[in-house]
C-alpha cells in the first residue's frame, strides 16, 4: 500500500546542501528531509581539504573580490559572473555561521579560523597564491556534515532515513512532490510538497576511476531528466589530479596546499612547465591534464600511467615549495593531513612520509546539473522558474563553477546555496497553496520497479548482469570521455551507451524481495547512470572546444565566438515518464552565460 | 588469490533462523574485504546484502564483525587478515533487518539523547565574526570529532549486549566532544544524562570499543574523563 505524506517542503539529500536548506527551510516552514543512506553517510563527509572563504584571517590580503575573480577564471569563462559574486560575497558570513553552529575549525594564534593556500586561489586578479581555505585538519567536510546534521537534530527536522527517490511527480509545468521506496521495508511512499529540492550530488560512478562513493549515482538527476526537464553543461565532468593509483581515492589538494610536488618517471618537477608561476597549486584540469601529457609522452613512473605526488618534508623543503616557501616538519604534516597519510598507509601500504606516492587523475566532480537560478528554483530550458522545484549542491548547476571548479569551492557552494534555497522555499510556501497530485501518480515508477523486481535469474547464466553492465558502462566512460577527448573517442562511448542501454533491458535480478532490496535498487541505479553518461558523452561530443575540465584534442583551443555559452539537454521522445530515455531521445538547447565585471580572457597560471 | 567466505544471512522474508552462507572468490591481497563481499554479490548472489558507500573508510556505513572483530569492511585489507578463511557477520546487539544489515535506530536514538549539539545562547561577537578558540582547546576535542557514528565500538560492547538501552560507548564519545568544547554551555546538563542509569556507570571499561575503533579514538579514555567530570564536576 502506498503511503501518503504532506509537506510544505521536502528535501531530496542530506549531504552538506540539503541539511543546510532543512535547517533554513525548517524556520519557516513543515519541512523533510528524504535521503537514501543515513544523513551522516553523505559524500559530503568525504571532503577532506577545506571550504573557501576570503575572511583574510591569515592577513595576507584576500577579498572577496579576489575569490571572484578566481572562481569566473578557473571557470574558464563559463561562470555566470553574478551567481559568482553571490558566492564569493556569502562564503564569509556562511563560514561564520558554520563556526557558530559549532565546527571545529583549525585555529590561528589570535583563535580566529585558520586558513590554508588551494589550487587556483589567489590575491591581486591572480598575483600571488593566498590562503583562503578554511578548515578542519583534513575531515573538513566531515566536521560540515556532522556540525549540520547536529543542527537539524537540535532543530527537529523530520527526516526519512534510508528511502530512496524514484521518480518525480509533475502537475503540468508545476512540481507536486516525488516518489520514494523505504528500503527497509520496500513501500512506496508518495511526498506531495509544494516546495521540493534534489540535493543529490554527484553521479561519478558513472566512471571507473571516481573519488565518488558507490551510492553516487545520480538517480534524482535521472528523474529530473526523465520528466523532460533540462540538464546544463553535462559535459564538464571534473578529473581530480591526485587520486590513488588504481582506487581513485582521494588525496586532497590540501597536500598540494602544504608543498607537495608531482612528480614524473624522470624525477622532474613537471608543473614547473606547464604553470611557471603557480606549478603544483595550478587548477585541477590544467594540472590533470599535464599528468596525461606526461604519461603519454612516456614520463609515468617506469613508463606506466601514473606519476608521483611526494609529500616527505625532505622534498617539500628541498623545492622551498611550503606554505610561503618556509621549511615543513614531519610533525606538521601529520597534523595537518592525517586522513589522506592514513589513506596511503591503509590503502597503499606505503608511508607517505619516507615514500612518493602513485597516483593517477580520478573522476571526481560534476560542474553541470541541474540548472537553477540565484535562489537554487530549478530552470526549463527557456530559463523560466518551474513552480515547486528546487536543486542545489553539486546536482545543480547555478553556474558558479562553469567549466572547471576550483578546489573547497564546492563546500561553500553546498552552504551558500543550500541555504538560499531553504529560505526560498519558505517564502513559497507561505504564498502559495498545494497543487493537487495527479491521480495514480506513482503508478508509472512502481510499475517500473515491478517490472525489474519480476526479472529473476533463473540460472546464473540466465540475463544480463547489472554489474557486468555497470562495470561496461564505467570502463567506456573512463575511457573515451576522459581527461582529453577526441570526436571519435566520444562517439565510441555514445555507440558503447546505446548497445548498454538495449542490453539493459534484459537485466536480470536474483532478489525479489521486498525488504531491504539493494539487487533490485542497484539495477534501478543503474538505469538512471545510463540516461546520465549518455547525457555526459553527448553533451561532451557536441561541444567542439576546449574549455576547463572539457578539453577536446581535435578542437584544442577555446572559442568564445562559438561557444561561449551553457549547454542544455533534455528528453525529447514525446513521452515524460519514469523509466529509462531510448537512447538518442534527447535535444540540445543553450543558455548564454551572464558575463560581468571580468571579460573573458586567456587562461594563464 | 583464493578467499573463503562465510557469512551469516538472514532474510526474513524466507528464512526462520540465521544460516551461513559460504562462497569461494578470487580477490588481489591487496583488495579490501568489501571488495571481496562484493564479488560475492556481484556475481554470485545478489541476495546478499550489507550497507556501504564511500568504500574508505568515511562514511560508517560498513562495520561488521570480521573474524570476531568488529571493523570496516572498507578499511580491512584481505591480506591484513593472515588468513584466506573470512567469517562475517553483523553486528552482535542490534536486530538484523536482512544478512549484514542491522537495525541502526536504537543506537541513533542513543546518540540523540546526548544532546548532540553545540549549545550556547550567548551574544554572538558583536563584530559579526567567529568566537574565538585557541588551537588547544580544538584539539581537546578533536580525538571526539572523528567519530563517523560507525557503531563499530557499540555493537562490540559486553555493556551494550547485556543491555541494550545502555546509551552505549559511541553516543559517549559525541557527548564528550561537546562537553569539552569551551563554546559550548549545556555541560551540566549532558553530565545528568550520562550519570543516569543507563549513563556512564554500565561501563566496565573492557577496551573492546577502544580496540576496534576505526578511527582510533581513545574511547575507554574518553569514557573515563566523562566519569571523572561527573565524580568531579569540573571540567578540563
Ligand atoms: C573525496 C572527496 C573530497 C572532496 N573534498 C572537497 C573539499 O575539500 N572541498 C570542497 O569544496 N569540495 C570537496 N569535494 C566535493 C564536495 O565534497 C561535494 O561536491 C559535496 O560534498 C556534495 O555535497 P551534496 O550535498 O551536493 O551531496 P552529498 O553530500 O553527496 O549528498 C547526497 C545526498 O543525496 C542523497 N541521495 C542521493 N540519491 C538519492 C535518492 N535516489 N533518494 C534519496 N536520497 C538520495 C544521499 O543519501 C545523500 O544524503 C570533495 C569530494 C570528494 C568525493
Ligand atoms: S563504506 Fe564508508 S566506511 Fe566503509
Amino acid at each position: 500500500m502506498t503511503k501518503f505524506h504532506q509537506f510544505d517542503a521536502v528535501i531530496v539529500g542530506a549531504g552538506g546542501a540539503g541539511l543546510m536548506a532543512a535547517l533554513h527551510a525548517s524556520k519557516g516552514c513543515n519541512t523533510a528531509v528524504i535521503s537514501k543512506l543515513y544523513p551522516t553517510r553523505s559524500h559530503t563527509g568525504a571532503a577532506q581539504g577545506g571550504i573557501a572563504a576570503a575572511l583574510n584571517n591569515m592577513g595576507d590580503g584576500d577579498s572577496w573580490e579576489f575569490h571572484m575573480f578566481d572562481t569566473v577564471k578557473g571557470g574558464d569563462y563559463l561562470a555566470d559572473q553574478d551567481s559568482a559574486e553571490i558566492l564569493a560575497k556569502d562564503a564569509i558570513d556562511a563560514i561564520i555561521e558554520l563556526e557558530h553552529m559549532g565546527l571545529p575549525f583549525d585555529r590561528t594564534p589570535d583563535g580566529r579560523i585558520d586558513q590554508r593556500r588551494f589550487g587556483g586561489h589567489t590575491a591581486n586578479f591572480g598575483e600571488r597564491l593566498v590562503m583562503r581555505s578554511c578548515k578542519a585538519a583534513d575531515r573538513t567536510g566531515h566536521m560540515i556534515l556532522q556540525t549540520l546534521y547536529q543542527q537539524c537534530i537540535k532543530q527537529k527536522v523530520r527526516f526519512f532515513d534510508e528511502f530512496f527517490m524514484v521518480d518525480l511527480l509533475m502537475n503540468g509545468n508545476t512540481c507536486v512532490g516525488c516518489v520514494a521506496i523505504e528500503i527497509a521495508t520496500g513501500e512506496v511512499h508518495v511526498f506531495h510538497s509544494k516546495a521540493l529540492m534534489i540535493a543529490s550530488g554527484g553521479f561519478g560512478k558513472i566512471f571507473k576511476v571516481t573519488s565518488n562513493a558507490v551510492s553516487l549515482t545520480g538517480d534524482p538527476v535521472a528523474a529530473v531528466y526523465r520528466r523532460g526537464l533540462p540538464l546544463e553543461d553535462m559535459e564538464f565532468f571534473q578529473f581530480h589530479p591526485t587520486g590513488i593509483y588504481k582506487l581513485g581515492i582521494l588525496l586532497s589538494e590540501a597536500a598540494r596546499g602544504e608543498g607537495s610536488v608531482l612528480i614524473n618517471g624522470k624525477g622532474e618537477r613537471f608543473m614547473e612547465q606547464y604553470a611557471p608561476s603557480v606549478k603544483d597549486l595550478a587548477p585541477r584540469d590544467l594540472i590533470s591534464r599535464s599528468i596525461m601529457s606526461e604519461i603519454r609522452a612516456g614520463r609515468g613512473i617506469d613508463g606506466k600511467d601514473y606519476v608521483y605526488m611526494d609529500f616527505r618534508p625532505e622534498t617539500i623543503n628541498k623545492f622551498k615549495s611550503g606554505p610561503g616557501g618556509k621549511e615543513v616538519t614531519r610533525e606538521h604534516l601529520e597534523k595537518s593531513l592525517p586522513e589522506i597519510i592514513e589513506f596511503v598507509r591503509v590503502y597503499m601500504g606505503i608511508d607517505p612520509m619516507e615514500h612518493p606516492v602513485p597516483i593517477q587523475p580520478t573522476a571526481h566532480y560534476a560542474m553541470g546539473g541541474i540548472p537553477t537560478d540565484n535562489e537554487a528554483r530549478v530552470l526549463d530550458a527557456n530559463e523560466k522558474v518551474i513552480p515547486g522545484l528546487y536543486s542545489a549542491g553539486e546536482c545543480a548547476c547555478v553556474s558558479v563553477h562553469g567549466a572547471n571548479r576550483l578546489g573547497t569551492n564546492s563546500l561553500v557552494d553546498l552552504v551558500v546555496f543550500g541555504r538560499r534555497g531553504g529560505k526560498e522555499m519558505v517564502e513559497y510556501a507561505k504564498k502559495t497553496d498545494f497543487t493537487a497530485l495527479p491521480k495514480n501518480s506513482e503508478a508509472q515508477v512502481v510499475a517500473e520497479l515491478e517490472s525489474l523486481r519480476n526479472r529473476v535469474r533463473k540460472d546464473p547464466k540466465d540475463g544480463e548482469r547489472v554489474s557486468t553492465l555497470r562495470t561496461a558502462m564505467q570502463d567506456t566512460m573512463q575511457l573515451n570521455v576522459s581527461v582529453y577527448r577526441t570526436a571519435e573517442s566520444m562517439a565510441k562511448a555514445v555507440a558503447d551507451l546505446a548497445e548498454l542501454k538495449a542490453r539493459y533491458a534484459n537485466v536480470k535480478i536474483d532478489d525479489s524481495g521486498k525488504i531491504f532490496n539493494t539487487d533490485l535498487l542497484e539495477a534501478f541505479e543503474l538505469g538512471c547512470m545510463l540516461d546520465l553518461a549518455e547525457c555526459v558523452a553527448r553533451t561532451a561530443l557536441a561541444r567542439q572546444e576546449s574549455r576547463g575540465g572539457h578539453a577536446r584534442e581535435d578542437f584544442p583551443n577555446r572559442d568564445d565566438k562559438k561557444w561561449l555559452k551553457h549547454s542544455l539537454i533534455w528528453r525529447n521522445d514525446g513521452a515524460s515518464n519514469a523509466s529509462l530515455v531510448p537512447h538518442g531521445k534527447y535535444q540540445f538547447g543553450e543558455r548564454p552565460v551572464r558575463l560581468g565585471r571580468f571579460e573573458p580572457k586567456e587562461r594563464k597560471y | 588469490m583464493k578467499l573463503h567466505l562465510k557469512i551469516k544471512r538472514f532474510n526474513p522474508e524466507k528464512d526462520k533462523a540465521p544460516w551461513w552462507g559460504e562462497y569461494d572468490v578470487d580477490v588481489e591481497p591487496t583488495d579490501r574485504v568489501l571488495d571481496a563481499i562484493h564479488y560475492v554479490k556481484y556475481y554470485q548472489d545478489g541476495t546478499l546484502n550489507l550497507r556501504r558507500s564511500c568504500a574508505h573508510g568515511v562514511c560508517g556505513s560498513d562495520a561488521m564483525r570480521i573474524n570476531g572483530k568488529n571493523a570496516l569492511a572498507c578499511k580491512l585489507l584481505v591480506q591484513d587478515l593472515g588468513t584466506d578463511h573470512i567469517t562475517i557477520e553483523p553486528l552482535l546487539g542490534m536486530r538484523v533487518i536482512k544478512d549484514l544489515v542491522v537495525d541502526m535506530e536504537p543506537f541513533f536514538d542513543h546518540y540523540r539523547s546526548i544532546m548532540p549539539f553545540l549549545v550556547n545562547d550567548e551574544p554572538l561577537p558583536a563584530n559579526g565574526r567567529e568566537r574565538l578558540q585557541t588551537q588547544e582547546q580544538v584539539d581537546r576535542i578533536s580525538e571526539g570529532t572523528k567519530c563517523i557514528l560507525c557503531a563499530a565500538c557499540t555493537g562490540s560492547c559486553p555493556a551494550f549486549w547485556a543491555n541494550g538501552k545502555y546509551v552505549g560507548p559511541s553516543a559517549i564519545v559525541q557527548a564528550h566532544r561537546f562537553i569539552f568544547d569551551t563554546r559550548d554551555r549545556a555541560s551540566a546538563q549532558r553530565l545528568g544524562i550520562l550519570n543516569e542509569r543507563m549513563g556512564v556507570w554500565r561501563c566496565r571499561t573492557a577496551f573492546n570499543c577502544t580496540n576496534v575503533c576505526p578511527k582510533d579514538i581513545p574511547i575507554t579514555r574518553q569514557i573515563a574523563e566523562v566519569k571523572n567530570a561527573i565524580l568531579s564536576g569540573v571540567i578540563a
